[in-house]
């Protein structure tokens, strides 16, 4: 077994589009009309056949309450590797991104939270193992 | 008063103390993460969360909110007060 998908649930799927491969860097792997939404996914560049993130709408009402607690309380819904966490935060700050948690060393790992522009948070992570991606 | 030594009489409330003296302005989830992987205080949130209210109580922790974010802050103005009621020395000290 592997993972295949995996989603945030974001509250416009256009807004996700543009956040996730011109501010994030990653590319559209589908993008497929569904009704009045797209069935939306992203894959990191870096692996192109791997795990893709489905960039799919909030639209359940359970699920706006659920997103509006996670991010009072700064709780990230998915994670990221990334090689270098500290460019990557200086990169991101610039572009306007908000951080609700700078880099932070937790010893084993570094890790930073911002805010999608759709309602979630996200961590990046730096393993620190062998200085490469986690 | 009551309600500061009883908020510092906790370590854990005292980790929160050091974590955000460190850096303030921290979310319940930064806060857990740096007490689980820093201190080994692998309290739930809810645990966390009970004793940032005491902290609040006690005035020495500040909650803001902006926006849609919670943020935690430190305030140290209430420990002056025992340092007021208990200097390093007393009055009566005669120099030696």
């Amino acid at each position: 077994m592997r993972i295949n998908m995996c989603g945030v649930m974001v509250d416009d799927q256009a807004r996700a589009h543009e956040f996730y491969t011109e501010t994030l860097g990653f590319r559209v792997k589908h993008d497929i009309p569904v009704g009045k939404h797209r069935w939306l996914t992203v894959v990191s560049p870096a692996e192109p056949g791997g795990a893709e993130l489905v960039l799919e709408p909030d639209e359940h009402p359970a699920a706006k309450v659920f997103k509006a607690a996670m991010v009072a309380d700064g709780i990230p819904l998915a994670s990221f590797g990334v090689e270098d966490i500290e460019a990557e935060h200086k990169r991101l700050e610039a572009a306007g991104v908000r951080f609700t948690q700078p880099p932070v060393d937790y010893g084993t790992a570094i890790t930073a939270v911002f805010d999608d522009t759709c309602g979630n948070l996200i961590q990046m992570m730096q393993g620190k193992k062998e200085g490469g991606e986690s | 008063m009551d309600d500061l030594y009883r908020a510092i009489a906790d370590p854990t409330r005292r980790a929160i103390l050091d974590e955000l003296v460190e850096r303030d302005g921290q979310s319940l989830f930064e806060l857990c993460g740096r007490l689980v992987m820093k201190h080994g205080i692998g309290s739930s949130r809810q645990a966390i969360s009970q004793h940032l209210e005491l902290l609040e109580s006690a005035g020495l922790v500040e909650v803001r909110r902006e926006g849609r974010y919670k943020f935690h802050w430190y305030n140290g103005e209430p420990l002056e007060s025992i340092a007021v009621r208990w200097p390093a020395k007393s009055k009566g000290d005669a120099p030696r």
